[in-house]
């Protein structure tokens, strides 16, 4: 029941969400038909306007963003609005003309969701041993060492990694490609690119779900009850020292699964994040809001699968 | 330290929880999106010719693009009347020959009689009249529809005064005949026939698909390459037109455009073989240019582009031309080349590049400090005394651009101060407020630059007409707007010379609404031992279809 209405609940709030970044948007100084070269007369500039409907009231570009509304024409007749957001359709996009945003979406997101997931994969595949052994190996040189390799991988930026790695691996001993998105070879660094920063963070967050978890009573309880050491940390004290993780990966994982500007910029690779950002600068609004619909929605679901494995990790969690 | 060790008896397996840790959750997941992303391998071949073509494309219909790069593209894929050879000239493309009337107003053009689109359909001159006034139908929102104006009633039909077609001046008497009507002789009118707006498009894939026509495959081509696929900030994949009408000397089968902004990932790809050219400036790091320009596979040439700086003409004290003059005399051109631009520049003395078209560049102001005091202290400005603070406004460069605009505004900012005694304060804004306070006036000078539409003196000289939407510096003289009209006007091209030159020295000597400060050059990397056919030009365009390996040097291909 709780899930039902958490459910019921996301419509509007991607409803809300889409008005504000439509609104906000608008709100930025400019137009997306802004040029440094004017066009040669004024007439152009009306008839993009008129063709993408930019020169109409806020609202009613808003609802026919929707889909929802009609509008007369110079005879009186109504046209209902055709395609719009309650019809699966994202827009038209301003800077590329040829493509909607369902385009750009459908092209975009095949790249950024497997580049996301092996992301998302080292860091959890990085990060949980780190600091689960850091956690281990508490106050020894290996918690130093790990500690501050997890530390750095958060405070190194990925605009500063991926050139590293560019250097080290695709320059100098050509391992892999310098750039381009063509084979599985092609997606190791970008990914380690991605995801070193996410593996700092859960690296971090395991230490600390360990240390406490182990000064739990319940782990007393089971060290007195002669448990061996191994069946406790791995069955027992790992399913709660988990869990601050569990609600990070949701909001990481929509992160990584929309795109980097940066890492893609760096490595040439055709995800969300470079549309995102260009269309941001260049305000081409339709992509703008689509995509952070897109997000919105991503992030909304993965929250809620977060809570989902809540019950399955934590026995004390009960939702009404 | 005396804290409590957390797993006294680890000891056998001290790092199975860890490797059991990574098993359980860490490796499924990476071994799912694996399998994800092999599910996505493009097991593609590799192409012929991999071409860096700077920015993604914002559009490959030719009606709608305004972008080099996306000319670039276009230009392999559809073709007009004629199309630009190797060197960027234009030749007979589509049309084999033409006849121009005594008064230079009517064009006839003969089409090819053996043009057929790649999918099959003959090419008709009704595809090149339907082309052309589907550029100019508001409908469209075509930003180059102003290429068009030049054909009789183009701009009342493109500004909806008239809604017949008919009445513009473009017209097919038969299947092989096309007919150009003009309102003025216009000497670059076959420069604009070569040009994007005007190539011929297919008309039943756009009646049928609307504005996502380019997405249809097959997609019809009229020039030497088809589209095969395009996958946004991937590649552009190009194929041989079989059915072009030059397809026997198209020399190379497939080719991929690369879309990378970022100079040094082109420079890296090119470096281990990924690509086989870069044709764009901002694909050469700028911190590299020192060593760069010097290697043999890197080469440099002008371009038919100004940087300058413009003036607010209805502000005080920049509505008195001596002021804008010591302005100009007081800037040390070569200084600027020397320390910022370096091979990216030409120190200019006038508006208009040198190797244009049919034009030679009246001389400039030059620099002459001295005199630029004099005329200050003539305009009431002695030593800068009483010279009001003003501001030099300048965008951030947008991400990956290599102009260096802070730079220059520094540089300009010391030499007004040490030559004039005038204090200059810097304006850096974000891109959108500079272009809308540039077009309200909001200024009192800033950069700005411009880049030639097609080869000749008309694309730079008709910006300071009084009333051109990219005059934007208040200036109105109708001696010039009278001069570059009667060039516009002449048949004669040494008369027409001469009134361009006359506007230009007005331009840049007497009133100075703007103030050259350097021609862009063209950069770009390619061995030229291997690649053979690129040849670089003003215009900076090559024909792909002129272009071609070594084949001793493509081993496996």
């Amino acid at each position: 029941m709780y899930f039902l209405k958490r459910i019921a609940f996301m419509l509007p709030l991607v409803l809300l969400i889409s008005f504000l970044s439509f609104c906000l948007m608008h709100a930025a100084p400019g137009g997306p038909f802004d040029k440094e070269r004017k066009p040669a007369s004024p007439e152009i500039e009306r008839n993009l306007a008129r063709k993408y409907h930019t020169d109409e009231p806020l609202m009613k570009q808003y609802l026919r963003y929707l889909g929802i509304g009609y509008e007369r024409d110079a005879q009186g007749n109504i046209h209902w609005f055709s395609g719009g957001l309650i019809r699966g359709d994202f827009g038209p996009s301003y800077k590329k003309r040829d493509h909607s945003v369902n385009d750009i979406i459908a092209q975009g997101l095949p790249v950024s969701l497997p580049l996301g997931f092996m992301a998302f994969g080292f860091a959890l595949g990085v990060g949980l041993p780190l600091g689960f052994y850091t956690a281990v190996k508490r106050g020894r040189w290996q918690d130093y060492a790990g500690s501050f390799l997890a530390i750095l991988a958060v405070c190194v930026p990925g605009l500063v990694i991926g050139p590293l790695l560019l250097v080290a691996f695709a320059i100098h001993w050509q391992w892999f490609p310098v750039a381009l998105w063509e084979s599985p070879r092609h997606a190791i660094l970008p990914m380690i690119a991605l995801g070193l920063y996410f593996a700092g963070r859960i690296a971090r967050l395991m230490r600390e779900g360990m240390l406490n978890v182990m000064q739990s009573e319940f782990i007393t309880t089971a060290r007195a009850k002669g448990m061996s050491e191994t069946t406790l940390l791995l069955k027992h004290a790992i399913r709660i020292a988990i869990l601050p993780v569990i609600s990070y990966s949701g909001p990481m994982l929509a992160d990584l699964l929309t795109g980097s500007f940066v890492i893609e910029n760096i490595f040439q690779i055709p995800g969300l994040g470079t549309p995102f950002v260009n269309a941001s600068t260049g305000l081409d609004y339709c992509v703008v809001v689509g995509l952070v619909i897109l997000y919105a929605v991503l992030l909304l679901a993965l929250n809620l699968l977060v809570d989902l494995a809540y019950v399955f990790l934590d026995p004390r969690v009960r939702y009404e | 330290m005396n804290l409590p060790a957390i797993s006294p008896s680890l000891r056998l397996g001290k790092f199975r929880p860890a490797i059991d840790c990574c098993l359980r959750l860490g490796f499924p997941l990476f071994l799912f999106s694996l399998l994800l992303f092999t599910g996505c391998a493009r097991n593609e071949p590799r192409a012929d010719l991999v071409v860096i073509n700077a920015a993604e494309p914002e559009t490959l219909d030719p009606a709608i693009l305004t972008g080099q790069p996306d000319m670039r593209a276009a230009n392999a894929i559809f073709e007009g009347l004629t199309r630009l050879d190797a060197r960027a000239v234009p030749v007979p493309g589509l049309a084999s020959n033409w006849e121009i009337s005594p008064d230079g107003r009517i064009y006839t053009f003969h089409l090819r009689t053996n043009l057929l689109w790649s999918t099959g359909e003959p090419i008709t001159a009704g595809d090149i009249v339907y082309s052309w006034i589907r550029a100019l139908d508001p409908a469209t929102a075509s930003d180059y529809a102003s290429q068009l104006y030049y054909l009789k009633n183009g701009e009342a039909f493109n500004g909806g005064k008239i809604t017949d077609p008919t009445l513009v001046g473009v017209h097919a008497p038969d299947p092989q005949t096309v007919v150009a009507e003009l309102n003025n002789p216009t000497a670059f009118f076959l420069d604009l026939c070569a040009f994007s707006t005007l190539s011929v498009v297919p008309r039943q894939t756009i009646g049928k698909y609307g504005d996502r026509w380019l997405m249809a495959r097959p997609l019809p081509a009229s020039g030497p390459y088809e589209l095969v696929t395009w996958r946004l900030n991937d590649k552009i994949r190009l194929r041989k037109n079989a059915r072009y009408w030059d397809a026997a000397n198209t020399k190379l089968g497939l080719v991929d455009l690369l879309p990378i902004t970022s100079a040094p990932t082109a420079l890296n790809l090119y470096e281990t073989g990924g690509a086989d050219i870069a044709w764009d400036k901002d694909l050469v790091p700028v911190e590299l240019l020192d060593v760069l320009v010097k290697r043999p596979d890197f080469h440099s040439y002008s371009e038919l582009g100004s940087y300058f700086v413009r003036l607010n003409t209805t502000r005080k004290p920049f509505n008195d031309p001596r002021v804008r003059q010591a302005l100009a005399l007081a800037i040390d051109k070569a200084r600027i080349i020397r320390k910022i631009t370096k091979a990216g520049g030409i120190a200019a003395d006038s508006l208009t590049p040198p190797g244009i078209n049919r034009y030679h560049s009246p001389k400039g102001l030059g620099y002459d400090p001295d005199k630029a005091r004099k005329l200050l202290a003539e305009a009431g400005y002695p030593g800068g005394r009483g010279f009001p603070s003003v501001q030099y406004m300048f965008n951030a460069p947008a991400g990956g651009a290599s102009v260096p605009h802070g730079k220059i505004g520094v540089e300009l900012q010391q030499m007004w101060h040490d030559e004039l005694g005038i204090n200059v304060e810097l304006r850096q804004v974000e891109w959108g407020t500079f272009l809308s306070a540039e077009s309200r006036l909001d200024y009192d000078f800033c950069r700005a630059s411009w880049i030639g539409d097609y080869n000749d003196a008309d694309t730079f000289l008709n910006l300071f007409l009084s009333n051109n939407g990219n005059n934007q510096t208040g200036w109105k003289n109708p001696r010039y707007d009278d001069l570059v009209h009667a060039a516009e006007r002449e048949t004669d091209m040494a008369r027409r010379e001469k009134f361009f030159q006359d506007a230009e020295s007005i331009l840049i000597r007497d009133e100075v609404p703007i103030i050259p400060i350097y021609f862009y050059v063209g950069l770009n990397y390619y061995d030229g031992k291997k690649i053979k056919g690129v040849y670089n030009n003003v215009l900076d365009m090559h024909a792909l279809n002129a272009i071609w390996k070594e084949p001793a040097a493509a081993p496996g291909h």
